[in-house]
């Protein structure tokens, strides 16, 4: 299948019935990040990163507080741009479309690429249900049976369906933490989004929570190009197919993740999964 | 350095001042309100025992004559601040979003500030720019038209075999030199502006980013986001800085009394002049020779602090029953 043109994309994902990953057959690089520069003030945030994140595989992003994971995480979905005053240079190509490209809605860009947050935030004044389906309804689908199809997959593939198929209308900010970030990915994977960006998706959760996130992903993967960041070095050896080690706003290394691991080539990479600093 | 030794013991004696004041202070308020209402029931509690419930219900009001019905007042008062709500609140709460969620960064503290100096400028002023500009304006232009349009309506439609009054009443009439119910509602509504829109923006400041972007990251435009992650997140605290809005329309006095028409009479005309229950007390006040004048206007403020705590329970009762409200699955 060829990639759809990226204004055509979020409208064609949501009125096919197609059950719910959506598959993205395309064997090219889901990113293609050529020297990716962002700046919030004068000095970059991030700083010349050029990096290919395979097709459905997950991808981790590691690395010392403050050196860049979530602005890049962020600049792959344009979110940085809510940041007054951010600044960003370099191309990045999702399936070939040029996401920085003129005449390209930022809006069409995250219909796209889905994100999930390290804080849960589910809509409060929604119930179980609307947070998952708002993102739908959002698109204009109005189909009652259609919407409840896709919630119900939604929230298996999220592993919440057993938890609260009996109080779908219960206020979404009365599940506990672990469920309410759960609640946040199925709303995310609701509107089939062609990537999923998790920044820290398990910080906040305890070890039992985060161990089924972490099952999550390995099942999301099968259909989802993943991108995590993650400060949790034994998170991204679980997960991660790849990872990514950034320092400093520069990408020092990025390496199957047991290469990375076992046998890092770069003495910083080294240095912090050996833990001596960061 | 964290030898216990070297800290101060724990104060519990401190803890416990200041609870005490902070109590204290809290009751302050308290002993305040019920003191102000006592002195006004103890100013006007002959009238009541005169005229009982027709002090409030009657609408004849003519000191000459001793008789004093506070109806026409009551009514002044409730719909011009109602009014004057329903104008302001929707300017209101757009420029707070503007401020909030669509202005360029570069401006929004020089409007902020502009807007923060219009609760600066003195009532009277307000009143005397309304006599002076609003009032020609609205008797030669608006009021003209609305009469023309709205006001050509039909009067009443038929149902069920009675006849059942439009809205096309509001604005009939004659609409002389403007002085009227709708030009006080009109400078009401410009003086509760930026109380409102301040209240709002603070509000709305309050919404978590984290929100907006789980919008954003839906791909939601900011129209979207405004609705689905601010406003739905900010309505209850919308509703409060409008309730704060009515409070202080409901005691505005001087522009309104320099605009509302001081007639105490009830008419379905917005064009027909009014009269507020602050209003009457300013007027009247300095020219109550008799007692039951000065008794009945006593009793006018009473009403006054009534119909405002009224108007809070309300409002209160309304956040209380539509607390729990999340929708239904769709
Ligand atoms: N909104 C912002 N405005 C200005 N500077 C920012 C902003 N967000 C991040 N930065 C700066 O950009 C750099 C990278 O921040 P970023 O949040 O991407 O780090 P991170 O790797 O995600 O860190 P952490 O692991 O602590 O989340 C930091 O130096 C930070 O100070
Ligand atoms: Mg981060």
């Amino acid at each position: 299948m060829e990639p759809s043109p990226a204004t055509t994309a979020p409208v064609s994902t949501v009125t096919a019935t197609s059950a719910i990953p959506a598959p993205v057959q395309d064997t090219r690089p889901a990113f293609d990040a050529q020297n990716v520069s962002i700046f919030y003030t004068q000095k970059p945030a991030v700083d010349g990163v050029t990096l290919q994140v395979p097709s459905r595989s997950v991808t981790a992003i590691i690395g010392p507080s403050g050196c860049g994971k979530s602005t890049f995480l962020r600049c792959l979905n344009r979110m940085h741009e809510l940041v007054p005053g951010a600044r960003m240079t370099g191309t990045i190509r999702l399936y070939g479309d040029d996401l920085y490209a003129p005449e390209i809605d930022p809006t069409v860009v995250r219909r796209r690429v889905g994100m999930v947050f390290q804080k849960s935030n589910p809509f409060p004044t929604m119930s179980i249900a609307e947070n998952v389906t708002v993102g739908l309804r959002l698109n204009g689908v109005r189909d009652r049976a259609f919407l409840r199809e896709r919630m119900e997959q939604a929230l298996r593939m999220s592993a919440l369906w057993d938890e609260v198929k009996n109080d779908l209308n219960r206020p979404g900010i009365s599940l506990s933490g672990g469920q309410q970030q759960r609640l946040c990915i199925a709303r995310a994977v609701a509107v089939q989004p062609e990537v999923l960006l998790m920044d820290e998706p398990a910080s906040a959760l305890d070890p039992i929570a985060t161990s089924k996130v972490e099952e999550l992903i390995n099942d999301l993967k099968k259909n989802y190009t993943i991108v995590i960041v993650t400060h949790n070095m034994q998170q991204a050896t679980r997960v991660a197919d790849q990872t990514a080690f950034f320092y400093l706003g520069k990408l020092i290394e990025f390496a199957p993740t047991r290469e990375l691991f076992n046998n890092p080539r770069q003495p910083q990479t080294e240095a912090y999964i050996t833990g001596r600093f960061g | 350095m964290s030898d216990p030794k070297q800290m101060r013991p724990a104060s519990r004696a401190r803890d416990a001042v200041f609870q005490w004041f902070c109590f204290l202070m809290a009751c302050g308020v308290l002993v305040l309100i019920v003191l102000v209402g006592y002195v006004l029931w103890g100013g006007s509690a002959d009238v009541f025992r005169k005229f009982g419930w027709k002090f409030l219900t009657g609408s004849d009001w003519d000191p000459n004559t001793g008789s004093f019905g506070a109806l026409p007042f009551i009514f002044g008062t409730l719909v011009s601040s109602l009014l004057a709500l329903a104008i302001a609140a929707p300017l209101a709460i757009s420029t707070a979003i503007y401020l909030t969620e669509l202005a360029p960064h570069r401006l929004r503290q020089p409007l902020v500030f502009m807007i923060e100096m219009l609760s600066a400028i003195p009532s009277v002023i307000y009143g005397l720019w309304a006599i002076f500009i609003m009032l020609p304006w609205l008797s030669q232009s608006v009021f003209p038209l609305l009469r023309h349009s709205l006001g050509a309506l039909p009067k009443s439609i038929p149902l069920f075999h009675h006849e059942i009054p439009t809205p096309a009443l509001l604005f009939s009439g004659p609409t002389g030199a403007g002085y009227s119910m709708l030009s006080g509602a009109i400078i009401i509504a410009v003086m509760i502006l930026p109380i409102i829109t301040s209240v709002s923006r603070e509000i709305l400041r309050s919404v978590p980013d984290l929100q907006r972007e789980a919008a954003y990251g839906l791909g939601a435009t900011r129209w979207e986001v405004t609705r689905i992650a601010v406003l739905s997140y900010a309505k209850k605290g919308l509703f409060g800085a409008m309730i704060l809005g009515l409070g202080r329309a409901l005691g505005e006095t001087m522009a309104v009394t320099m605009v509302i028409g001081n007639t105490p009479r009830i008419s379905p005309s917005l064009f027909s002049p009014g009269y507020t229950l602050a209003s009457v007390i300013a007027n009247e006040f300095a020219e109550a020779t008799s007692d039951d004048y000065l008794h009945a206007l006593v009793a006018i403020g009473l009403v006054l602090m009534a119909v405002t705590v009224v108007v809070n329970l309300c409002a209160q009762l309304i956040l209380k029953l539509s607390g729990t409200e999340v929708g239904a699955v769709r």
